[in-house]
């Protein structure tokens, strides 16, 4: 496959004056509590290795102090790291001298945060052009530039606002326009609808759904929320205490937790729309009577599509077909319900949920 | 066992001659440099005394007009402009233009002086904690060391008039304006200051797009705190000759004139109003963005 478009490599970051003389040590195995005895040094990040596809939402999810809104800053360096590398097309970003940094900031990556962070003494169409304007595009340029993406984003005839005239989703619109208008390749976004409504938060994960549809940007998603990471995330990473504790698609999370923690987080999804039918099918069998079934399926239809073609052509067993029509497996309805339904082991799980929050909050 | 009893102190001939060295010191230090002092601060006096010629020599009403004109551009406000024309006219009818013109001139370049001075050094305190540890006692001594206090090495270093008495004035009024600038700065949403990194800002595209921006209202506060400084002072520096509002209140306090004192207080209050209310009024034009969230 194709090179990475951000590959980060054995990444640790120490918060606190002495992390260079720290890190020889916690790369030996010192764990955070450990370093935490010393009040002045803080384990933000510890062995971070993660490889980002270019034109993919790659989701880094954890609670809270868990350092993904430390991870997304190390992108742009916007964080110092202690040790590692961050290759974005094979420069590292690490080794950038200020004025290299600053045009990387200004043409190849982009940020929208959780808290809009947009100026509020301009307008709108200030406040998109913003990044265009840092970057010294003339001012005819960037206005048509930015007219165009507050369109797309759907405020049009808002051009002239301030900020605080619009409310909090309509100030995200602003935000991911200006991130988008400087025609970066790579999108940082750091836990950028934490701060939505619920329903708000679903019509911008499906604004951000569709603009990337054409645009095939490189995405780095924050969030704490499993559904959005579901939702979005072509791959996931879950980090925990600074390290990353499981990474791999959607339906890898949900169907094989690394751990307990993973575990906490994945007891409460909806498994019938998360996972597709060809995670649990059974391989095609020359005797399977799958063949002559009576329903048959598409690769990439979720459990719960799948339950109910099943139910309404009353057949307990379908065959799963590629794109191209051709039968690659089959799948009873009895994997499907038990795929649906988290067994009683995960149950324990749940209680888990409520231990990690505490874990969290304390 | 007198120490006992007595706080132990040095004794007085000690102290008198500690005091004499340390004047002689300075006179001669004085005499060394005053002139080249002075010289150094003649385009400050030049351009002053012009302002002042300016003010006087135009005719009353040219200068009513451009004051009340310059009141309207910059606060847009029918109620302020009014006010100054209604106050001017009154200065004008109870006797106190001349003197009135002076002091406008001195509280105006004063104004200008501070801000001047003093944006720069809040800003670069703002940037430096160390920077702002050194230089946040100075300012609590030139705002509490009683004026007269530094009256006096500014007077034997540049005799009396107009520079030393501007110089009075600036120290007094200057405080106000570098502490609240650096408060502003340092109070701006550190998230917008990210977002502003994020998109490749270099330190000067920060400092005119996010920080003196989003800073504005409290550097306006640090504004008005200085212009009512400087209007307080008028009084201690015509102590040492400043010609203005000052000199006629001196004169009442030392024959007990009951009206004239008022009279020329009032004036100073007027003036100090005129001042506040419309370099206020154009600190808000400057932040319509925030009359946005009620519209």
């Amino acid at each position: 496959m194709a090179d990475p478009a951000i590959r980060i490599r054995n990444l640790f970051k120490i918060f606190g004056p002495r992390d260079k003389a720290l890190i020889e040590r916690v790369m030996a195995g010192m764990t955070k509590a450990e370093l935490q005895s010393d009040p002045a040094h803080t384990l933000g990040l510890r062995d971070i290795n993660i490889d980002m596809r270019k034109g993919t939402i790659q989701v880094v999810m954890g609670l809270s102090g868990s350092g993904k809104s430390t991870l997304v800053r190390h992108i742009n360096r916007l964080i110092e790291p202690t040790a590692g590398e961050i290759l974005i097309e094979g420069e590292d970003v690490t080794a950038m001298t200020p004025d290299r940094l600053r045009a990387f900031r200004r043409r190849q990556v982009s940020m929208v945060f959780q808290r809009f962070a947009l100026l509020p003494h301009k307008t709108v169409l200030d406040n998109v052009t913003y990044g265009l304007r840092i970057a010294g595009v003339g001012r005819s340029d960037r206005e048509r530039a930015a007219g165009e993406w507050v369109e797309r984003v759907g405020l049009s005839g808002y051009e002239n606002s301030f900020p605080a005239q619009l409310s909090g989703g309509m100030q995200q619109r602003v935000g991911l326009a200006r991130a988008l208008a400087t025609d970066a390749d790579i999108l940082l976004m750091d836990e950028p609808f934490s701060a939505l409504d619920p329903l708000i938060r679903s019509d911008m994960q499906a604004i951000l759904l569709e603009l990337q549809k054409d645009l095939k940007k490189t995405v780095v998603f924050i969030t704490h929320d499993l559904d959005e990471a579901l939702r979005l995330g072509d791959r996931i990473a879950i980090l925990r205490d600074g390290a990353i504790v499981q990474q791999g698609n959607p339906q890898d999370i949900v169907m094989s937790p690394a751990d307990d923690y993973v575990a906490a987080f994945v007891a409460e999804v909806n498994r019938g729309k998360v996972v597709k039918v060809e995670t649990i099918m059974r391989p095609l069998s020359p005797d399977s009577s799958a063949l002559s079934a009576r329903s048959a399926l598409v690769e990439g239809t979720s459990l719960e599509a799948a339950a109910r073609s099943m139910t309404e052509a009353e057949a307990t067993e379908a065959v799963v077909l590629d794109s191209g029509g051709h039968p690659v497996g089959t799948v009873t309805m009895r994997d499907v319900i038990g795929a649906m339904v988290p067994s009683g082991d995960e149950g324990r799980g749940h209680r888990g949920a409520a231990a990690l929050a505490a874990e969290a909050i304390g | 066992m007198d120490w006992v009893l007595e706080f132990p102190q040095i004794d007085g001939t000690t102290l008198r001659a500690l005091a004499r060295t340390i004047d002689q010191q300075y006179r001669a230090f004085s005499r060394a440099w005053g002139d080249a002092i002075e010289a150094a601060f003649r385009p400050l006096l030049e351009f002053l005394l012009w302002f002042e010629k300016l003010l006087i020599a135009t005719p009353w009403w040219v200068v009513l007009g451009v004051v009340v004109g310059v009141v309207w551009l910059a606060s847009r406000s029918r109620t302020i402009t009014l006010g100054t024309a209604v106050a001017l006219v009154l200065i004008g009818v109870f006797g106190m233009w001349e003197d009135t013109m002076r002091t406008l001139a001195i509280i105006a370049v004063c104004t200008l002086l501070s801000v001047l001075l003093g944006l720069p050094i809040g800003i670069a305190m703002s940037r430096s904690d160390r920077l702002q540890a050194t230089i946040n006692p100075i300012l609590d001594v030139m705002q509490t060391m009683p004026s007269f206090v530094y009256l006096i090495p500014i007077v034997m270093l540049l005799g009396i008039g107009l520079v030393p008495g501007l110089l009075v004035v600036v120290i007094y009024s200057m405080p106000p304006i570098i502490r609240l600038t650096n408060l502003g700065i340092r109070l701006v949403d550190a998230e917008v200051l990210e977002a502003a990194d994020a998109f490749g800002s270099s330190g000067w595209q920060k400092l005119l797009d996010v920080q003196l921006p989003l800073s504005l209202p409290t550097i306006m506060a640090g504004l008005n705190q200085t212009i009512m400084a400087a209007l307080a002072m008028v009084v201690v520096a015509s102590l040492i000759g400043v010609r203005g509002l000052g000199q006629p209140v001196l004169q009442a306090i030392n024959n007990q004139y009951f009206t004239q004192g008022v009279l020329n207080g009032l004036a100073i209050v007027a003036i100090a109003i005129i001042f506040d209310r419309t370099s206020q009024a154009f600190g808000k034009r400057l932040q319509r963005h925030r009359d946005a969230e009620h519209g």
